[in-house]
C-alpha cells in the first residue's frame, strides 16, 4: 500500500547563515499509512513541531522531501495551499486563533478559503460541529463567550471542516483539565474510527500516545530515536527512561517489579495488560 | 520570516563603549551634537571625525551595520546637499551650464551639511548600538528624574517604555504563530488586490489584539500581586554608578564641545 505521507531525509535549519543557526530537524524519516493513527512523541525541542509544520507545507525543507500520496508537495510551490487543505494541522492552543463573530463563521473560514459552494460549506460546518460535540445553539454564539474546552473544540472543528485526508494535531490536550483531556482525545478517537481517517497525534505524554496510537515515532535531539508499535517501543522502556522520556505509569510499575526480581514482561501499558502479564506469571510459577 | 527583523539596534558586546554608564553615553552624545553644530572648518570637522572614528573602532560595531543605519536617510541627505549646492549665494565657479548656479561657498556648505547629518546619525546610532534598550531606559529615567519635581511621571514613562520593549519579541513570535495557524486553514496573505490583502489581515489582527490585551491584563495582575505601586521610594536592581572612566569620557566630550565653541568664536 502506498503511504499517505512519506518524509524522506528531512533537515530544517533555522536562521541559516547567522550565529543563531541550528538544525531543528536533522535527517528525519517518517511514513504515515492511510487510516493509521500515528503518535509522535519527544521532548520540547526534539523537533516535533518543526516536523509537523513540514507535513502541510508551512515550512519548506532545507533539504529532503515530503511526499503526500507519492507526490512531492513542493513539486509546484504555487499549489501549496491545496496541500494545506488535504493535511489539516491543528496547532497548540488552537483557541487563540479564533477571530470571527460567531462560531459558525469561524468554522467556515477554512472551507470558505477552499472556494466551496455555500451549501457545501454549511453542510461541512454542521458536520464538523457535530463531530466535536458542539451543540447546534453554540453556532450562533461568539467564540469568545465559550469555555476554554469548547473554544478548543471550535478550533478543531475549523480544521475538520476542510475534510482533510490527514489530521495532524500538536498537543491537542495541552492546558486542559483531566476531564477536558479525556473528552478531546475521545473525540479524536471517535473521528478516527468513524471516518477511518489518518491521524497524527503529537504529544509529550506517553500515556496519551500509548492509549491511542497504533504506531509511535519517538524523536530525540532533532532526530529519529525509535519507532514501532506501542508494545515494541515500551519493550525498550529502559532506553526511553535513559533518554529522559516519560514512560506510562503501568510500564513503570512493571519495570519496578522486574527490578525486584519478578520476571514480568515490561512491554505493557494498560492496567489490563499488566494484570494478564502477572496472571501468566503466576500460572507459569504454579506449573513449575 | 518576521523573526529576522532587528528591533532596537543593540549589538551585544563588552567593549569600553558597551560598559560605559548609559547616562554617560546619553550626555556625551548631546555634547557631541553641540560640538558638531559648532564645527565650521576643515580643522574642526577633522577633529570630530577622529573622535567619531575612534569611538567606532573601540565599539567594534561592524561598519556594515552603521552604513545600513544610514540607508533610510540617504534621500534627506541628498536633498539637503542639492538644495545647499544650488541655492547658496555667492560667486559662481565658472560660467558654463549648471556650474554657473554653483558657488564655491555653496559647495562648501553642501559638503559640510552632508557631513554634519551623516556624522550626527552615526554618533547617535553608535549609542543605540552599544546600549541595551533596558539600560538606555534606565539612564533616561535617571537623567530625567529632576522633572519629577514638576510632577512629570518619569518613572511611569520609563516603566512603560521597558515593558513595551520587552513585549516586542513576544508579540512578533505570537504573530508568527497566528499567521501559521491561519495559513494552515488556507488563509492567503500573498496574493489578491489591496483590499483583499487588507481583509486577510483581520484573522491575524483580531487574535493578536486579544492576546495582547490578555497579556497586559496578566502582567497588571502579576504586578499588583507583588504590590507594585509606582516609583515612590523604589530602588533599582542595577544601580547606575559613575566610574572614573565615565567621568573621563564626559570630561573629554565637555572639553570637545567647549573647544568647538571657542574655535568657532575665534573664527577658525
Amino acid at each position: 500500500m502506498e503511504p499517505m505521507i512519506r518524509v524522506e531525509n528531512l533537515t530544517h535549519t533555522y536562521s541559516a547563515g547567522t550565529p543563531f543557526e541550528r538544525n531543528a530537524v536533522e535527517g528525519m524519516n517518517l511514513t504515515v499509512m492511510p487510516g493509521e493513527f500515528l503518535g509522535i512523541i519527544g521532548h520540547t525541542g526534539s523537533g516535533k513541531s518543526t516536523l509537523i509544520q513540514h507535513l502541510n507545507g508551512l515550512l519548506k525543507p532545507t533539504s529532503g522531501h515530503v511526499y503526500l500520496e507519492g507526490r512531492d508537495i513542493w513539486e509546484n510551490p504555487k499549489e501549496i495551499r491545496q496541500v494545506r487543505f488535504q493535511v489539516g494541522l491543528v496547532f497548540q492552543y488552537p483557541e487563540y486563533q479564533l477571530f470571527e463573530e460567531t462560531v459558525y463563521k469561524d468554522i467556515a473560514f477554512g472551507p470558505g478559503n477552499m472556494g466551496l459552494e455555500q451549501e457545501e460549506i454549511d453542510r461541512r460546518v454542521r458536520q464538523a460541529a457535530e463531530l466535536v460535540g458542539l451543540p447546534e445553539e453554540t453556532l450562533d454564539k461568539s467564540p469568545f463567550d465559550l469555555s476554554g474546552g469548547q473554544k478548543r473544540r471550535v478550533a478543531i472543528a475549523g480544521v475538520l471542516a476542510m475534510e482533510p485526508k490527514v489530521l495532524v494535531l500538536d498537543e491537542p490536550t495541552a492546558g486542559l483539565d483531566p476531564q477536558g483531556r479525556r473528552q478531546i482525545l475521545g473525540l479524536i478517537q471517535e473521528y478516527h474510527r468513524r471516518r477511518n481517517a489518518t491521524v497524527v497525534l503529537v504529544s509529550h505524554s506517553m500515556e496519551e500516545i500509548a492509549q491511542n496510537a497504533h504506531r509511535i515515532a519517538v524523536l530525540k535531539n532533532a532526530r529519529n530515536f525509535m519507532e514501532g508499535t506501542p508494545r515494541e517501543v515500551f519493550a525498550r522502556a529502559a532506553e526511553l527512561e535513559q533518554a529522559g522520556l516519560d514512560v506510562p505509569q503501568i510500564t513503570r510499575v512493571a519495570m519496578a517489579l522486574r527490578r525486584r526480581g519478578l520476571p514480568v514482561d515490561t512491554a505493557v501499558y494498560t492496567v489490563e495488560e499488566l494484570k494478564d502479564a502477572l496472571l501468566r506469571l503466576r500460572g507459569g510459577a504454579a506449573h513449575a | 520570516m518576521l523573526k529576522d527583523i532587528t528591533l532596537g539596534q543593540f549589538f551585544p558586546g563588552s567593549t569600553l563603549l558597551h560598559r560605559l554608564d548609559p547616562r554617560t553615553k546619553l550626555l556625551a552624545v548631546v555634547l557631541y551634537i553641540v560640538a558638531l553644530f559648532n564645527a565650521t572648518s576643515v580643522l574642526t570637522y577633522g577633529i570630530l571625525m577622529v573622535v567619531l572614528g575612534t569611538c567606532i573602532c573601540v565599539s567594534k560595531v561592524p561598519a556594515k551595520a552603521l552604513t545600513r543605519g544610514l540607508r533610510p536617510v540617504v534621500v534627506i541627505v541628498a536633498f539637503t546637499a542639492v538644495i545647499n549646492l544650488f541655492f547658496t549665494g555667492g560667486e559662481p565657479i565658472a560660467d558654463v551650464f549648471l556650474l554657473r548656479h554653483i558657488s564655491a561657498k555653496g559647495l562648501v556648505t553642501a559638503i559640510s551639511m552632508m557631513l554634519r547629518i551623516v556624522m550626527l546619525i552615526m554618533g547617535t546610532f553608535l549609542v543605540t548600538y552599544t546600549t541595551s534598550p533596558i539600560s538606555l531606559t534606565d539612564g533616561l529615567e535617571n537623567l530625567l528624574s529632576p522633572l519629577k519635581k514638576v510632577r512629570f511621571p518619569v518613572h511611569e514613562m520609563a516603566m512603560m517604555m521597558s515593558i513595551a520593549l520587552r513585549f516586542i519579541p513576544t508579540l512578533i513570535e505570537e504573530t508568527d504563530k497566528i499567521m501559521s495557524a491561519q495559513k494552515a486553514r488556507g488563509a492567503d496573505f500573498e496574493t489578491g488586490s489591496l483590499i483583499q490583502r487588507a481583509n486577510a489581515l483581520v484573522p491575524i489582527l483580531v487574535p493578536l489584539f486579544i492576546s495582547a490585551f490578555r497579556r497586559a491584563d496578566e502582567l497588571a495582575t502579576a504586578m499588583e500581586c507583588r504590590c507594585y505601586n509606582g516609583g515612590e521610594g523604589r530602588t533599582a536592581l542595577h544601580v547606575l554608578r559613575y566610574r572614573p572612566v565615565d567621568l573621563a569620557v564626559l570630561g573629554g566630550f565637555a572639553v570637545l564641545a567647549a573647544g568647538m565653541v571657542a574655535l568657532r568664536l575665534a573664527g577658525l
